[in-house]
């Protein structure tokens, strides 16, 4: 049963750091325009070489 | 500290770079956005363009020398509607930040929900004694923070609705959150072995997906709506005693002042005109189509457009006093009308809150009575009751709804403002339309054109450009686009309020009204050319441009069965050759506000549900009057204002489409509420005779969640 020493801590920091990079995603308005990032991915500028 | 630079200076003093937005009404997929945006950043100044096609909106970072005029007229070239959105209003900010507090909320209980499930299960499957103890503690440490940071919308809802002496839909959610946490807690501390700490957290984040999804909805909805309000500027220009001008706000006009009115402004108050001649288009605040002449002596109305010259006025009415006024007056009486709706969710709460309550205190008086007075078991039995009939699906079954529907209309150009209006427009079996500018655009179409000789249509073209009147630049536009050179002429001048005037060959013609050039009038909207020769005069007529969708619109609501009637303030003649148009058989012509609000009130009266369509200050207080109402962006804010629903496009088609979904999403949400009730008739007894485990009640709980939420995306195909 020690291995759940170490598991259960490996997932909560795992979770933890899928929380704070929903955070980030958040603070940075990724999640302003839902349905224009999903469109904007069919756009094809750009695709060759990244935006300047 | 050092003086600032020169540069630095200069860079401070200029200009900041202008933030312009605009509304796209009819963006709606990936190649609109690039169109779009790399249409508006080809424009010099245009720094760049962003459109958010969730807000259906796009934002300009430009030179400050670009105006939305430019941006406006380069987007109609691409193909694209757009309106201009003041930025200095924009409250998007503040809403965002309300949706993005609830998402951070329902991030966290996402989180905590996942990492309790993993430990949960492993006690259901199984785990014992001191494993179980000490998930127990690690599920108490992840849920008990959770559920005080992510239960804080709930608990503060719940705490108001308590002091206002009610019972919302959040007291028994609070309750549950609350109960279920303590008693897993103690359960946990005495090493019992049911802890509910999973259903608490999964509580929380059905719950806030539903206020989530529920915010969202409205918080689109409300920007845009508040936006478009935002587009008039009410004041006037004032003329001092010594005759300078000076810019004022329309409610600090008085009785008596002189003011001043420049073709294409709108009168800012009531009075008489007392210096110039001109024509005025009523049609917003009458709804008639014809410009009506006004010079020295005329009396003119507050809110009514001068066309063609300038026109001073002597106030005599001004702020409360004046027609614009009277018009809210007529508002507030048309609102207070109305019959209070409750909505759906709304009444089912009302029902259930108590209910839910009286179950769990029964439980839990049975439970120690039959025990004789074992309080550990009987509040864990009178929780358990609490956490399944907690209103996890029921708080999902109006807004899972509610979203994919004002989506589906959203991408069909129609904005739903207020929360209960798809539910009126689902009882809805009579349609009141107005008629200018809401089945018709409002901008007049010539329509004998072929009738006229070459030569003729040659001179009345080249006149018609001399002036800024509608019904001139209408026959202009018509003649350029039927390939009509305009001829050549000398000394053109526009006579305000008459028509215009120019030298031919030695001959003086004239185009304008019938009386100024010397023609019989005709009962329709025309303009009137003649030659000073006696040759006979020509008239050219008008009729209203007809909305895009108009016919579509009104055939398909009478497919469905509804009522559709016409009412307008414009004269019987022409109401009549409109109705006819569209084949109205029930129409009403010349009516006045009061008897459009007269109308939607008798209607009412005789058990009908009304749904208005109308634009004008003449129908407002019959929009807000009715069932539900309806108006295009193209209305007057008041009368927006009024309306639940705000059409975007120009094309008003889509008006059949929003009713039937209406009703689809109607039947819906009660289908919900059945689903949400049938999963309680089967769990509530379960909990009562303390049968419910954990496992039962996360079970339960998501599958109740799932269903309905899928229930509501059915909507969508």
């Amino acid at each position: 049963m020690n291995i759940l020493a170490i598991l259960i801590p490996v997932s909560l920091i795992l979770g933890g750091i899928g929380l704070v990079a929903f955070f980030w995603a958040l603070r940075r308005g990724q999640f302003d325009d839902p349905q224009g990032d999903a469109n904007r991915i069919l756009n094809t500028d750009w695709d060759d070489r990244p935006k300047p | 500290m050092a003086a600032p630079s020169a540069e630095r200076l200069a860079e401070l003093n200029r200009p900041t770079r202008a933030r312009l937005m605009l509304s796209l009404p009819t963006a709606h997929c990936a190649a609109c956005m690039s169109t779009v945006e790399n249409g508006l950043q080809a424009l010099p100044g245009v720094r760049s363009a962003r459109v958010n096609l969730t807000l259906k909106r796009v934002s300009v970072d430009a030179d400050p020398e670009v105006t939305a005029d430019t941006l406006i007229a380069a987007l109609d070239r691409l193909g694209y509607e757009a309106h201009e959105l003041d930025a200095g209003l924009l409250s998007a900010t503040e809403t965002d930040r309300q949706g993005r507090d609830l998402l951070m909320r329902l991030g966290v209980a996402g989180f905590s929900m996942m990492n309790v499930m993993l430990l949960s299960v492993a006690v259901w499957s199984g785990a014992q004694d001191a494993t179980r103890d000490l998930f127990h503690w690690i599920s108490a440490a992840i849920a008990l923070p959770t559920v005080v940071f992510a239960g804080q919308p709930f608990f503060r809802s719940a705490w108001a609705a308590l002091r206002a002496r009610r019972l919302g839909m959040d007291v028994p959610i609070s309750l549950a959150l609350i109960l279920a946490s303590a008693i897993s807690l103690f359960e946990t501390f005495h090493s019992g072995h049911h802890a509910y700490f999973d259903a608490a957290v999964m509580l929380a984040f059905f719950l806030l997906a539903g206020r989530y999804l529920d915010h969202r909805t409205r918080a689109i909805a409300r920007s845009a709506a508040e936006e478009l309000a935002a587009l008039e500027v009410p004041r006037a220009t004032r003329l001092r005693d010594d005759g300078a001008e000076e810019i004022v706000a329309i409610s600090d006009l008085a009785p008596g002042d002189l003011v001043r009115v420049r073709p294409g402004a709108r009168m800012p108050a009531d009075g008489v005109v007392t210096e110039g001649t001109s024509e005025l288009d009523r049609s917003l605040l009458t709804g008639e189509t014809l410009p009506v002449w006004a010079g020295p002596g005329v009396p003119v109305a507050a809110g009514t457009v001068n066309l063609t010259g300038p026109l001073t006025l002597r106030v005599t009415a001004a702020g409360r006093d004046s027609s614009l006024h009277r018009m809210a007056d007529l508002v507030a009486v048309a609102e207070s009308a109305r019959t209070n709706y409750t909505s759906l969710a709304d009444r089912a709460a009302r029902a259930y809150a108590p209910l839910v309550h009286l179950l769990s205190f029964a439980a839990f008086g049975f439970w120690m009575w039959r025990t004789g007075g074992d309080l550990r078991t009987a509040i864990n039995i009178s929780a358990a009751v609490l956490i399944i009939t907690c209103p996890c699906a029921l708080g999902l079954a109006v807004p899972a709804v509610v979203t994919a529907a004002s989506g589906r209309l959203f991408r069909r150009g129609l904005l739903i403002k207020s929360g209960t209006a798809l539910e009126r427009l689902a009882e809805v079996d009579t349609v009141l339309f107005d008629k200018t500018g809401t089945l018709t655009l409002g901008t007049p179409e010539p329509t004998n054109l072929s009738d006229h000789p070459r030569e003729v249509l040659e001179l009345a073209a080249a006149l018609a450009e001399g002036s800024s009147h509608p019904l001139a630049r209408a026959l202009a536009q018509a003649a350029q686009a039927a390939g009509i050179r305009p001829a050549a002429l000398t000394d053109l001048r526009e006579v305000p309020g008459y028509g215009v005037e120019a030298r031919v060959r030695g001959r003086v013609l004239r185009l304008g009204r019938a009386d100024w050039v010397g023609a019989d009038p005709l009962p329709l909207t025309a303009t009137y050319l003649c030659a000073g020769d006696g040759s006979p005069c020509r008239a050219f007529t008008f009729a209203d441009r007809l909305r895009p969708g108009a016919a579509e619109a009104v055939a398909t609501l009478r497919d469905q069965g509804l009522q559709v009637r016409l009412i307008s303030g414009d004269t019987t003649a022409a109401v009549a050759a409109f109705a006819a148009r569209l084949d109205i058989d029930d129409w009403t012509a010349e009516a006045l506000p009061a008897d459009k609000a007269a109308l939607v009130a008798d209607l009412t009266a005789r058990g009908r549900r009304v749904l208005m369509v109308g634009d004008g200050l003449n129908d407002t207080a019959a929009l807000a009057g009715a069932h539900v109402s309806i108006s295009p962006a193209s209305a007057l804010d008041a009368a927006r204002v009024a309306s639940d629903i705000v059409l975007l496009g120009q094309d008003i088609a889509p008006l059949g489409a929003a009713l039937r979904i209406a009703r689809q999403s109607a039947r819906r949400i009660r289908e919900n509420f059945a689903l949400a009730a049938a999963y309680n008739a089967v769990a509530v007894p379960l909990a009562l005779v303390g049968l419910a485990t954990p496992l039962a009640a996360a079970a339960a709980m998501s599958v109740s969640s799932i269903t309905v939420s899928l229930n509501a995306l059915r909507l969508r195909a």
